[in-house]
């Protein structure tokens, strides 16, 4: 092989072909491009003229020089070129060979390159045959010398781990170092740390070193932070270079549990900074579920970190028993809470059964004497590790809560009625607080010396009691007590959670003591002190990769060493979980400082991977190919010819645009996802791309239903049930139109399953013995709808057959259909129901049949005609029902052409009764529509009276 | 093959072409609505133009009795005057109207030419004029087996590069239709045109082109040919030659112009991508309908 620089040919006497280039230039220079021969009767008229352009006879220079180059690039790549030939190595020699790998999370980032590179190393050692060895820093364990293939094999199965080795490992790799000379080569992951230079001489005592190091930019991530409401991210990079913008993604899990990158934010290095700082503002409810943030695109567990609960606001519901008390602010039980927890913790207002579901971490109740049936829902919860916090009051002391026998949810018995000391009206000074005893929570907090207590809740001396205490007063009773229940606890505060029986919520001691009982969020990063003596349980552990682990059997750690010790084997970075909060242990914490390693000039430091053997010979031919291609097209568009054959020109074009087009790397799949602002993942968007109008048939639907006054009918299956109802509901629309104001679009047939109803005023709902009874969902939407206004008129079209009740087998079905609906007491529509005079006067209201009574919601029992007045005062609201059994839309249904459908009595009176089913119908559609305002008629006489008429 | 049987077969060859044009040209003069082509006053013809009162020099033979049986006076019936006037065809037979620049959508020159004029010839005959060629070969004649004669005139294709119109024997205040492309040399027809204008005889020039001629649509490095092989010029770009081109063209058609109007004919040029219909009907007005 014959090498020229980065290239080597391996028939380089080919190129020789490249002296007859100028040969081939004069040959093509020389002949013209063959001429086109044309019959041409003008020619007679040509006679004569000369060509004013005489260069062109010969081929114009760019083609000549397009075809040379081709050649030249047929003839360079049929000799068989080869960009960065394997040379032999810098590094050779005879000695037995020690690889060692710092094996650290910085070097997890271009860890394939590493084995690569290792593997190319190994390759060559086999050449020279010489035995090799293989050291971890991270991992130190006594190199043996083995054939080189033989190590190859295991390559794959190094990996580096998620921490770096200290000064410590190093000088066991120096002690491990067997005796003899050999040659070292050390794949360094670039960063500084101290025993570096202590292992370097260690090994040049045996023999060369020579160092390995990445140059590609390595980025750790240091521990979020919570600053003024905003995540603040710290981002570093090893070298200082160019400006650059490096994408960190917030990773967590979507509402529904799957994982999901929930943010993006940009950070951008200035030009020659090795900082960037940025700043992620989030939602809390999103910012609880963010696990880790990332840089996008990275493989290290150094630009990864862990989030815990120092991100996290705890949430806590507020919960009083007496909200009565209008405008005492100061009175409520609430008001001292809530002042201490604003700053740090997120209130949640609600009823108790409204709180649960969002799993609170908190649930603070007020002077809350029963729980009602949310017991045992708050018992469920606390045993899941909620924490109650209980405070008396009057209602307590009142109540006999925990008396006979202990709440689940209180922590001790409480004695009747409580106690009262230096108040007006009894004896003795109020009590002061006792110091807090060591096992307290609240240990170490100063007691301050006016904080005082005039009532209190006392607790039933029991076995247990002492042992439930955390804060007791002076003289010895408890004031505040606690129990275990499940994973959770109830605490209680013998106290008020406002200023009535004591002061201890006016003082700061109650927010410090709020914060012991991690009621309030805590300080980001624990003090030593505070983690004596505890135990941390691995809950996931980071590799070097920066891939998540189950944590598996990894035994608990000290409390004391999870602060401030070195991470090892150990002490695995990750998640860990104490008693009542997780702390993350990140692989780079705030104080890690990069910097770049300083070797001896005297080591030669080389690059991970020489570029990579490339044959040059199938691109040169296929650039050769392209531009004879070329050629052929300009040669063409030379001589005339292209026209003719455009065609064939522009599909030519198309294959070559194609072909130079899969030639370009992919270049646009290796950006990723451009950096944007902070984006919200899908599940937080605005709504309002899901309620777009024309999106989809349902879209379609409401457009149908709501762009008019819209009628509706139930579809019941019958078809011929389902088309008279269809024609009822046009016929009565039709009279609407030409009669009143209102002026209702088609009608519409419901399916009760999968419609919406909430946009029909009124259902007309004919029963067939056979309809199937509608899915529970579907009673569920129906009485969502009467209880919304809406109207169902009932119709068992057997008038003529049937009376009222479960004579016949429609009304055995209505009584079926409509036992689950939340139907009021209903009664004969009465001589001064509203319906009587919506729009017409009517007293009967016939259908196709004239039959019995139809039905409406009954009166209050206590209403009654005014002197005076023509009418009650009825109900108030629009009767949720009318049922009747006329058949009214046999008698509405009309065709296509305005025409009744089906006949009706007879002669004229048959169009009377026609005639009165439509003023039924349009005094129906009225009272939906207007409700009660005919009713309110009754009162016009006494208005027109107060306006002095 | 014996020696009759192929003179035989190359007549029928000759021949064959014949009723396809005559069809042609049948069907093309059909699409021309003969007027009336009488000469609008009192003469010798068929047709009844007018009573009049007889005069003197009327004969009596020339009473028309039965208008004067009507009345006291004796009334003459004129007829129109119709007298045949002779029209004399000249159509380009040389190699150079065998041009077409698309044998798929263009018809020959020579083709659209011999159409055109015996279109021109059977309205002409129909019209009652005698129709011939300039020269002595066919002189004019009436009557249907002359529109044969005329047809079988045309077909025949002559070796010659370019011809120019037969000037001699012109019929005094004859009618004349030249069609050719006018490409050849312009003297002999300049020549032509002054004789005949001379003898008073009055006619239309038609030159049919094709379209490539008119736009000269050639690029790059071309040998051009006359049809016959005669002629070559060689250009290595002939996209240069165009603009000159199309100027020599536009003024041998502004000479051919000029020369019309000195001498009292009518020019038009006509393009073998137009309609046939569209040149027929030209002729047919300029030629005033058949009208003198």
């Amino acid at each position: 092989m014959t090498l020229f620089g980065a290239l080597g040919f391996t028939t380089p006497w080919l190129l020789l072909g490249l002296l007859a280039l100028p040969v081939l230039w004069i040959l093509l220079r020389a002949v013209p491009p063959a001429p086109v021969r044309r019959l041409f009767p003008g020619v007679v008229l040509l006679l004569g003229l000369r060509d004013e352009e005489q260069v062109s006879d010969r081929t114009p220079w760019w083609l000549l020089l397009l075809r040379m180059l081709a050649v030249a690039a047929i003839i360079i790549g049929l000799a068989g070129p080869i960009l960065n030939p394997e040379d032999d190595g810098t590094v050779a020699g005879d000695r037995p060979l020690l690889v060692v790998m710092d094996a650290s999370w910085a070097s997890a980032e271009s860890w394939p390159a590493r084995l690569g590179a290792a593997e190319a190393l190994l390759n060559r050692a086999e050449r020279d045959d010489r035995t090799v060895a293989v050291m971890r820093l991270t991992a130190p364990e006594a190199p043996t010398f083995q054939a080189a293939d033989a190590l190859a094999q295991h390559l794959a199965g190094l990996s580096p781990e998620p921490w770096a080795p200290d000064a410590e490992n190093m000088e066991a790799v120096a002690d491990l170092l067997p005796e003899g000379a050999f040659d070292t080569w050390w794949m360094s992951d670039g960063l500084a740390r101290d025993g570096r230079e202590t292992l370097l001489d260690a090994l040049e005592d045996h023999g060369s070193v020579t160092v390995f190091e990445s140059p590609e930019p390595l980025y750790a991530l240091a521990p979020a932070r919570f600053v003024d409401g905003n995540v603040a991210l710290t981002l570093k990079r090893l070298r200082a270079g160019p400006a650059r913008e490096v994408t960190v993604l917030a990773e967590g899990r979507d509402p529904a549990g799957n994982p999901a990158t929930l943010a993006q934010l940009p950070m951008q290095f200035e030009d020659g900074a090795v900082l960037a700082e940025g700043e992620l503002s989030l939602p809390s409810e999103l910012r609880a579920r963010v696990d880790r943030f990332q840089v996008q695109a990275s493989d290290s567990a150094g630009a990864l970190t862990l989030s815990d609960d120092s991100l996290r606001t705890r949430e806590v519901a507020l919960i009083a028993g007496t909200e009565n008390r209008e405008g005492l602010e100061l009175l409520s039980p609430l008001h001292y809470l809530q002042r201490a927890l604003e700053p740090t913790a997120d209130l949640i207002d609600g009823a108790l059964s409204d709180v649960l579901p969002a799993n609170p971490d908190v649930i603070v109740l007020a002077d809350v004497a029963t729980l009602g049936p949310e017991a045992d829902a708050v018992t469920e919860w606390v045993e899941g590790g909620g924490l109650l916090l209980r405070f008396a009051g009057p209602r307590v002391a009142a109540s006999d809560l925990s008396r006979g026998e202990e709440d689940p949810l209180m922590p001790v018995r409480l004695r009747a009625g409580g106690r009262s000391v230096g108040g007006a009206m009894s004896w003795g000074e109020p009590k002061t607080l006792a110091p807090f005893d060591a096992e307290s929570p609240f240990f170490g907090l100063d007691v301050r010396e006016d904080v005082t207590v005039e009532a209190q809740v006392m607790a039933q001396p029991d076995p247990t009691l002492a042992s439930r205490v955390i804060a007791q007063l002076s003289d010895g009773t408890p004031l505040v007590t606690r129990k275990q229940v499940g994973q959770g606890q109830v605490v209680l505060f013998h106290v008020t959670a406002n200023a009535e029986w004591s002061s201890l919520s006016l003082s700061g001691l109650f927010v410090q003591m709020l914060e012991r009982l991690a009621v309030s969020s805590m300080p980001a990063q624990p003090e030593i002190e505070d983690m004596e003596g505890t135990t941390w349980q691995p809950e996931v552990v980071l590799d070097a990769f920066g891939d998540l682990r189950d944590a598996g059997t990894l035994p608990g750690v000290d409390g004391e060493a999870l602060v401030s010790a070195p991470l090892g084997p150990e002490l695995r970075p990750g998640l860990y979980t104490g008693q009542d909060r997780s702390l993350a242990r990140n692989v780079v914490d705030a104080d890690t400082e990069l910097r770049p390693t300083a070797w001896p000039d005297r080591i030669p430091v080389e690059g991970l991977s020489g570029p990579e053997e490339q044959p040059l010979a199938g691109w040169l031919l296929a650039l050769a190919t392209v531009m004879l291609f070329a050629d052929i097209l300009a040669s063409l568009a030379l001589t005339g010819r292209l026209r003719g054959a455009r065609p064939v020109a522009t599909t030519a074009a198309a294959v070559l645009l194609a072909l130079s087009v899969t030639a370009l790397p992919d270049r646009a799949a290796a950006q990723g996802t451009a950096p944007g602002q902070l984006a919200p993942s899908e599940d937080n968007g605005p709504p309002s791309e899901q309620a777009e109008p024309d999106a989809g048939p349902a879209g379609d639907f409401a457009l149908a239903a709501t762009a008019e006054v819209t009628l509706a009918h139930v579809l019941t299956g019958n078809d011929d049930v389902d088309e008279i109802a269809h024609a009822g509901m046009r016929g009565l629309s039709d009279t609407l139109y030409f009669r009143t104001s209102v002026e209702p679009g088609p009608p519409i047939g419901v399916n009760l399953e999968e419609d919406e109803l909430a946009f029909f005023p009124m259902l007309y709902w004919p029963v067939t013995p056979d309809q199937p009874t509608p899915s529970a969902e579907a009673y569920a939407k129906l009485n969502e709808y009467l209880r919304s206004g809406g109207l169902i008129l009932f119709d068992t079209r057997d008038a003529d057959i049937a009376g009222f009740g479960a004579s016949s087998p429609n009304g055995r079905k209505l009584q079926e259909l409509a036992d689950p609906l939340d139907i009021p007491p209903l009664e004969p529509v009465p001589e001064d129901h509203v319906l009587t005079r919506t729009f017409y006067l009517l007293q009967d209201f016939p259908g196709r049949y004239v039959g019995r009574d139809v039905w409406v919601e009954a009166a209050p029992a206590d209403a009654q005609i005014v002197e005076g007045m023509p009418f009650r005062d009825l109900n108030d609201n629009v009767t949720p029902v009318v049922i009747g059994g006329n058949s009214w839309a046999a008698a509405w249904a009309v065709d296509d052409n305005g025409q009744p459908m089906l006949p009706l009595g007879r002669g004229f009176s048959g169009e009377r009764q026609r005639e009165i089913a439509y003023r039924f119908g349009v005094n129906l559609v009225m009272h939906v529509l207007t409700g009660n305002y005919k009713s309110d008629q009754v009162h016009v006489p006494a208005l027109l009276d107060r306006l002095g008429q | 093959m014996s020696a009759p049987l192929a003179l035989r077969h190359r007549a029928e060859e000759e021949a064959s072409p014949l009723p396809d044009l005559l069809a042609r040209a049948d069907k093309l003069a059909g699409t021309v609505l003969l007027g009336d082509h009488g000469r609008r006053r009192a003469g010798i013809g068929d047709d009844f133009w007018q009573y009049r009162a007889m005069g003197p020099g009327d004969s009596y033979r020339s009473i028309d009795w039965r208008r004067s049986a009507r009345g006291d006076a004796n009334f003459v019936k004129d007829r129109e005057w119709k007298i045949a006037q002779s029209v004399l065809m000249w159509v380009d037979q040389a190699a150079s109207m065998r041009f077409t620049s698309d044998d798929r959508r263009l018809p020959r020159k020579a083709d659209r030419a011999r159409v055109v004029a015996l279109a021109a010839t059977i309205l002409l005959i129909r019209g009652g004029e005698r129709v011939g060629l300039t020269g002595w070969t066919l002189p004019p004649r009436g009557g249907n087996p002359q529109i044969l004669r005329l047809a079988e005139a045309f077909s025949t294709d002559t070796p010659d590069e370019y011809s120019a119109p037969e000037a001699r024997g012109m019929l005094p205040h004859a009618r004349a239709l030249f069609v050719s492309d006018f490409l050849g040399d312009i003297d002999p027809i300049e020549a032509a045109l002054t004789k005949a204008a001379d003898r008073g005889v009055r006619g239309v020039l038609l030159q049919v082109l094709d379209p490539a001629e008119e736009a000269f649509p050639y690029e790059g490095r071309t040998i051009f040919r006359s049809m016959g092989g005669g002629m070559a010029h060689e250009t290595l770009k002939a996209s240069e030659l165009r603009a000159r081109y199309l100027d020599r063209l536009a003024k041998r058609k502004d000479r051919l112009d000029r020369l019309c109007r000195l001498t009292g004919w009518q020019y038009d040029c006509h393009h073998t991508d137009d309609s046939a219909q569209a040149a027929l009907l030209w002729v047919w007005r300029a030629m005033d309908g058949g009208k003198a």
